[in-house]
C-alpha cells in the first residue's frame, strides 16, 4: 500500500485516477482506518487531502457558508455562525461515533462513504446543500443528493474528489432539524432517520420545506414536504407528513429492524423533526 | 464453625483500601493477554470456516507454506486423538477435524514473522467444502427432521425417537403437581425465548505459547483459570501435566467465558512445530464468532395461584442449546427457575440440543437467568391480573430457613425474606411513576460454590506478609484476599502482598468462577494464616521457654494465655518474624482443600423504565438491587459486582443477543450490532448491601458476583409490561419487538 499527502485536490485527484489499483482517500479517517484495520478492504493507494489548502476551513460564501472537505465535525458544533444558521445539519453531524470519532470525522466522509445511514446525509439534503467535485475532467458542482448511488456506492467518477459542501444563505424565519432512531443513546447507527428543514411566513405559515429520510432506502430520499407547506404544522398537517414520509420508505429488514418498524419510524421521527424546526424557525426554545 | 466468628468486630475486613492491581492499570503497566511477548516470537492468525455446518473435502496448505516468513501451518490433523470427551469437545471447538459446526469454526492456523504475512497465508489457504443443513434454533433442533449437528452424542437417558440433537434431558422437583392445580384459583401457562448473550469482556481472548525442544513448555494466557487451562491442553497435546507451565495475565472481564480455551492449544501447536514462541490474539470479530456465549433458550412455565397470592403448583419446561457439543447447562437452569419460592408442588423438566453455534460457555449463573425470568415473568403478570402486590406475593411464597428447595435442598440462612423486605423498604418502590413508565420487580437466585483450593502464606523477616493464590483476579479478589489476611494476622492491609501464581508454584485451584473465590480462598487464606500463626506462638512460646498451649495470638501479636502462663509483654508478628532466622528458619502457612459450605444468595431488583408508544425506545430510568453478600470483605467492590451484574442483564434485557440469518451466519459479530449498554443508557444503579451471614465461612462470606444477573430480564420485562399495558414474553426486548407488542399483532 502507498500513502501520498496531496498538496493540491488536482495533485490528489490525478493520483487517484493514475492508480490501477484500489485506491481511497484519507480525511479524518474514521471510515477507512476502522476498514483497514480490520482486513475490510486492502488498498493499494490511500492519499491524504488534509494538507490541500482551504480544505479545513469554513468560510462564508454568499449569504451561505463553504465548508471544506477535511473540516471535522466537532468544529462544526464549534462554529457560532454554521450552528445559528443549520442546527439540524450540525446536530446530525455530531452524532456519528463518539466524542473522539467527532474530532476527526468529516461531513464530506460521511457523504462519500454512502451509507444509507448516513448522519451527516439527511440534513444536507433538506438543506438543499451542494458540493465541489474535482475530478480528471475538471471541476463540478453537484447536490448533494445526487451523490449517494445506494449502500456503499456514489455518483462520483474515478479520480474525482469533493472538495467543499456549500450550506445555502438561510432564509429569514427558517430552520432545520435532525432526528435519527437508535436503540441505545448514542455509539450507535440510525436505524431510521429524518431532517426537516423548513421556512415560515410572517404570520407563521410554512411557505416552503424539505423533508429527507435515511436509513430507510438504498439511499437518502425526500419525502413529499408539500404535505405542510401552506400550514401552521397543525396535527392533521403532521399526520399527512407522517403518511408521506411513509410512503417514500423502502428499506430492509436487517438485524437492526424490520421494514414495518423503519418505516413507522421514520413518519414518527419525520413528524418530530418537523416540529422542532417549526419551532426553531419561529424563535421557540 | 464458630459463630462467634461471624459475631466479631472486624478491623479490616469491611473496609475499602484501594486495589493493589489498581496504579499498574490506571497507568497501563499491566500486563494483558496480549502484552506478553518472548524474544524471536512469531505472530499466528486462524482461518475460519463460513460456512455454519459444512464437510470439509480438503485442505491445501501448500501456497501458505511456501510464503517467505512463514514458519508453520497447523490443522486438525496435527492434534492427537483424545479420550476424555470433555476435552475433545474443547479441542474440536478451537480446530476442526472433519466437520465444520458454525460460522467462525476454525479450520487451520499460521505462525508467521509479522502479523501481515500471516494474514496473507491465512488467504493462501484453500479449503474446499461440502455444505451441509444447517440448524441454528433450539425449538427447530429438536424437530424429528431437523438437520443432525453431532450424531451419537445423546446421553442413555434421552427417550428414543427424538432428533439426535437432543443429547440430555433432567427433572427436578417434589410435590403433587395436580392437586396443587387443583388448589389454584388461577393458572396461567406461557411461552418464552431468550436470546444468547455473549460475556461482552472487553480483553478479547489473547495468548502466547512457547514449546521448549525438550518436550516442556510455557503458556501465558488471560483466563479465568490457568489449572484447568493446563489440564486441557497438555490432554489435547498429548503432554504431562507437569510439562506445561501456563501463567495467568491480567484479565480484562471474563464473567465465566474465559473458563476454556479458544486459542491456547492452537498456539501450542505452532510453538512446538516451528519450534519458536507464537502469539495469538483474537480480534473482536473472531471474539463474537468463534467463542463461548450463553444458551439461547425457549421456556414453557406453568403456574397456579390461589386468590391471595398463594402458589400452589409450578410446572415448567426449559430447552436450551448450548450450540454444536453437549452442554450440562441445562441442569443449573431447571434447578434454579423455582429456587426463590416455598413449592407444595413443583416441577421442571429440561432438554439441551445441538445447534450450528459455537460451543458455550458460561456467563455469570449460567442457566438461571433463562429460567428465572419466566417465573418471575409470569408471577408479575399473575398479580396483575389477580390485583396483588408483586412484593407482597414473593414474600408470601418466599423459600425460608428450612424450606425444602425446588431442585432437593432444604435451606439453611438464607435471604430471600430479607432482600424482599429491604425492596419494599426502599424508596424507590414507593416513588411516583411518570407517563409512558412502568416500574418492575423480580427475584433471582444462585447456589455459589466452593471447590478445589490451595494457598500459601509467607510471613517475611521485615514483618509483613505475602500471600500466593492460585486465581486470576477478576474482580478485586487480590484486595479482599489482603483483607482478610491482615484481619486473621492482625497487620495492615498495606503489609500484605497477594499474588497469583503459575501452575507450578501451587497445587491445583478451581477456575475463578461460581462466585468462589472470595469465598473458597479468603477460606483458604484465613486456615492458612491461622497456620502461620500457629508456627509463631510456638516460636513466642520457645523464645519464652512456656508451652506453645500457653501462647495467643491476639491484635497480631503472641500473648501469654493468662496469668499462668507467665508474665511476659505482647511479642508482635514483626518481632517474631525478625527472629526467625534463629528460632527454626521461615515462617509459613498452607491450606489445601476442597471447600464445601458456599451459601446461595438471593437479590431483588426494582426496574423503573420510560418507553417510547411510538417507537419502542426504552430508557431505564431507576434501578435498585437488594442482595445478600454475606459479610462484605470489600464493600465497593461488592457494589461494583451487584451493579455490573445488573448492568448486563439490562443489555440482555432490551439489546443483546446473537442473530443468525437464514444462512446460518452470524450477522452481529461486533459491538456496533450486538448492543451492551454504554454510560449514558444507565441510571445509577443504587444497591442494598444485605449481611445474612454463610455458616460456611469463617467470615460469613457468600459469593456475590453471579446472582445480580439473574433478576434483571425479568425486572426489566416486567417494567416494560406495565409500562406498555401488554406483556412481553421474549428477551432481548428489542424497540421492533415492543412495537409489534404494543400494536397487538
Amino acid at each position: 500500500m502507498r500513502y501520498m499527502t496531496a498538496e493540491t485536490a488536482e495533485a490528489a485527484s490525478s493520483a487517484l485516477a493514475a492508480e490501477p489499483g484500489l485506491a481511497r482517500v484519507l480525511a479524518g479517517g474514521t471510515d477507512l482506518l476502522v476498514q483497514l484495520k480490520a482486513g475490510m478492504i486492502r488498498p493499494d493507494l490511500v492519499v491524504d487531502i488534509k494538507k490541500i489548502p482551504g480544505i479545513r476551513e469554513i468560510t462564508a460564501e454568499n449569504g451561505g457558508w463553504r465548508i471544506g472537505a477535511a473540516v471535522a465535525n466537532a468544529e462544526l458544533k464549534e462554529h457560532p455562525g454554521v450552528k445559528a444558521d443549520w442546527p439540524g445539519v450540525v446536530e446530525g453531524a455530531n452524532l456519528i461515533g463518539s466524542t473522539q470519532v467527532q474530532g476527526r470525522c468529516t461531513m464530506a466522509g460521511n457523504l462519500c462513504n454512502g451509507s444509507p445511514a448516513a448522519d451527516a446525509v439527511p440534513g444536507l439534503v433538506a438543506a438543499d446543500a451542494s458540493v465541489t467535485v474535482v475530478g480528471p475532467s475538471g471541476t463540478r458542482v453537484v447536490k448533494v443528493a445526487d451523490i449517494p448511488a445506494g449502500p456503499g456506492r456514489t455518483t462520483l467518477a474515478k479520480g474525482e474528489i469533493v472538495t467543499a459542501i456549500h450550506l445555502p444563505a438561510k432564509a429569514a424565519r427558517s430552520s432545520d432539524a435532525y432526528l435519527r432512531f437508535i436503540p441505545r443513546t448514542e455509539m450507535d447507527i440510525a436505524v431510521a432517520a429524518a431532517a426537516v428543514s423548513l421556512t415560515l411566513s410572517e404570520d407563521g405559515t410554512i411557505t416552503a420545506a424539505r423533508v429527507a429520510l435515511g436509513a430507510v432506502a438504498p439511499k437518502v430520499v425526500l419525502a413529499d414536504a408539500s404535505t405542510i407547506i401552506g400550514t401552521k404544522l397543525d396535527d392533521a398537517a403532521l399526520a399527512a407528513l407522517a403518511k408521506a414520509a411513509e410512503a417514500v420508505c423502502n428499506p430492509i429488514d436487517d438485524k437492526r429492524g424490520t421494514i414495518e418498524f423503519r418505516t413507522s419510524t421514520a413518519g414518527v421521527l419525520a413528524r418530530r423533526a418537523a416540529v422542532i424546526a417549526y419551532n426553531r424557525a419561529k424563535g421557540v426554545k | 464453625m464458630a459463630l462467634d466468628d461471624q459475631k466479631r468486630a472486624f478491623k479490616y475486613v469491611g473496609t475499602t483500601p484501594n486495589r493493589p492491581d489498581g496504579v499498574d492499570k490506571v497507568t497501563g503497566k499491566a500486563q494483558y493477554g496480549a502484552d506478553i511477548t518472548a524474544p524471536g516470537m512469531l505472530m499466528g492468525a486462524v482461518l475460519r470456516s463460513p460456512h455454519p455446518h459444512a464437510r470439509i473435502v480438503s485442505i491445501d496448505t501448500s501456497a501458505a507454506e511456501a510464503m517467505p516468513g512463514v514458519r508453520a501451518v497447523v490443522t486438525g490433523k496435527d492434534f492427537p486423538a483424545v479420550e476424555d470427551q470433555g476435552f475433545a469437545d474443547i479441542g474440536e471447538t478451537c480446530m476442526a477435524r472433519d466437520k465444520v459446526l458454525y460460522d467462525g469454526h476454525p479450520v487451520a492456523a499460521i505462525a508467521a514473522t509479522t502479523p501481515a504475512i500471516a494474514k496473507a497465508a491465512i488467504r493462501a489457504i484453500k479449503v474446499e467444502y461440502a455444505p451441509l443443513p444447517h440448524v441454528t434454533d433450539v425449538d427447530e433442533a429438536m424437530l424429528p427432521d431437523a438437520p443432525v449437528v453431532l450424531e451419537g452424542r445423546a446421553l442413555e437417558h434421552v427417550p428414543a425417537g427424538m432428533s439426535q440433537n437432543v443429547t440430555n434431558t433432567c427433572e427436578f422437583g417434589h410435590g403433587d403437581l395436580e392437586a396443587g392445580f387443583t388448589k389454584a384459583d388461577l393458572i396461567l401457562e406461557r411461552s418464552f425465548k431468550v436470546g444468547a448473550a455473549h460475556q461482552g469482556y472487553i480483553e478479547p481472548n489473547a495468548c502466547m505459547a512457547s514449546y521448549a525442544a525438550d518436550g516442556r513448555a510455557d503458556l501465558y494466557c488471560c483466563t479465568q483459570g490457568h489449572f484447568f487451562v493446563r489440564a486441557v491442553c497438555s490432554a489435547l497435546m498429548g503432554m504431562e501435566a507437569s510439562q506445561l507451565r501456563v501463567t495467568a495475565s491480567e484479565i480484562g472481564g471474563g464473567f465465566g467465558g474465559k473458563t476454556t480455551v479458544f486459542v491456547e492449544p492452537v498456539a501450542l501447536m505452532l510453538s512446538k512445530k516451528s519450534g519458536r514462541p507464537v502469539k495469538l490474539v483474537m480480534t473482536r470479530d473472531e471474539v463474537f464468532k468463534a467463542t463461548g456465549p450463553t444458551v439461547h433458550a425457549s421456556v414453557d412455565c406453568k403456574i397456579g395461584m390461589t386468590k391471595d397470592g398463594r402458589i400452589t403448583a409450578g410446572d415448567m419446561t426449559l430447552r436450551y442449546s448450548g450450540g454444536a457439543w453437549p452442554s450440562g447447562t441445562i441442569e443449573m437452569g431447571a434447578q434454579a427457575g423455582f429456587a426463590a419460592y416455598d413449592m407444595p408442588a413443583v416441577r421442571t423438566l429440561g432438554w439441551t440440543a445441538l445447534t450450528n453455534r459455537p460451543k458455550e460457555i458460561s456467563y455469570r449463573a449460567p442457566g438461571a437467568p433463562q429460567a428465572v425470568y419466566a417465573v418471575e415473568s409470569l408471577i408479575d403478570e399473575m398479580c396483575q391480573q389477580l390485583g396483588l402486590d408483586p412484593v407482597e406475593t414473593r414474600l408470601k411464597n418466599a423459600a425460608r430457613k428450612g424450606t425444602l428447595s425446588s431442585y432437593g435442598v432444604t435451606f439453611d440462612d438464607i435471604g430471600m425474606v430479607a432482600t424482599l423486605e429491604a425492596a419494599k423498604a426502599h424508596p424507590h418502590w414507593s416513588a411516583p411513576l411518570g407517563p409512558n413508565q412502568g416500574r418492575g420487580i423480580a427475584a433471582g437466585f444462585w447456589f455459589n460454590f466452593g471447590g478445589n483450593t490451595c494457598v500459601s502464606l509467607n510471613i517475611n523477616a521485615d514483618g509483613t506478609a505475602s500471600v500466593t493464590e492460585g486465581n486470576p483476579d477478576i474482580g478485586g479478589s487480590r484486595a479482599s484476599i489482603s483483607l482478610m489476611a491482615a484481619e486473621e494476622l492482625g497487620i495492615p492491609y498495606d503489609n500484605i502482598r497477594t499474588i497469583v501464581a503459575d501452575t507450578a508454584s501451587l497445587g491445583y485451584n478451581d477456575n475463578t468462577d461460581g462466585s468462589r473465590v472470595t469465598f473458597a480462598v479468603g477460606l483458604a487464606t484465613i486456615k492458612a494464616a491461622r497456620a502461620a500463626i500457629k508456627v509463631m506462638c510456638d516460636r513466642a512460646a520457645a523464645m519464652w521457654g512456656i508451652d506453645a498451649e500457653a501462647v495467643e495470638w491476639i491484635d497480631g501479636a503472641a500473648v501469654p494465655a493468662g496469668p499462668n502462663a507467665g508474665k511476659f509483654p505482647p511479642m508482635s508478628l514483626a518481632e517474631i518474624a525478625a527472629m526467625s532466622f534463629q528460632t527454626g528458619g521461615p515462617i509459613a502457612g498452607h491450606h489445601e482443600v476442597n471447600v464445601d459450605g458456599a451459601g446461595v444468595s438471593f437479590g431483588v431488583h426494582i426496574c423503573d423504565v420510560e418507553v417510547d408508544p411510538e417507537t419502542g425506545h426504552t430508557l431505564v430510568t431507576r434501578y435498585t438491587v437488594a442482595q445478600d453478600a454475606g459479610k462484605a470483605v470489600h464493600p465497593t467492590y461488592v457494589e461494583g459486582q451487584m451493579q455490573g451484574g445488573a448492568v448486563q442483564g439490562i443489555g440482555w434485557a432490551l439489546n443483546e443477543e446473537y442473530i443468525y440469518g437464514r444462512d446460518g451466519r452470524l450477522q452481529n459479530a461486533g459491538f456496533l450490532d450486538y448492543r451492551i449498554p454504554v454510560a449514558s443508557d444507565l441510571p445509577k444503579i443504587d444497591t442494598v448491601i444485605l449481611e445474612i451471614p454463610n455458616p460456611g465461612h469463617p467470615y460469613g462470606v457468600r459469593g456475590v458476583g453471579e446472582t445480580p444477573i439473574v433478576p434483571p430480564l425479568a425486572a426489566v420485562t416486567n417494567a416494560v409490561s406495565r409500562a406498555i399495558g401488554k406483556r412481553m414474553y421474549q428477551v432481548p426486548m428489542s424497540p421492533p419487538r415492543i412495537m409489534t407488542t404494543i400494536k397487538g399483532k
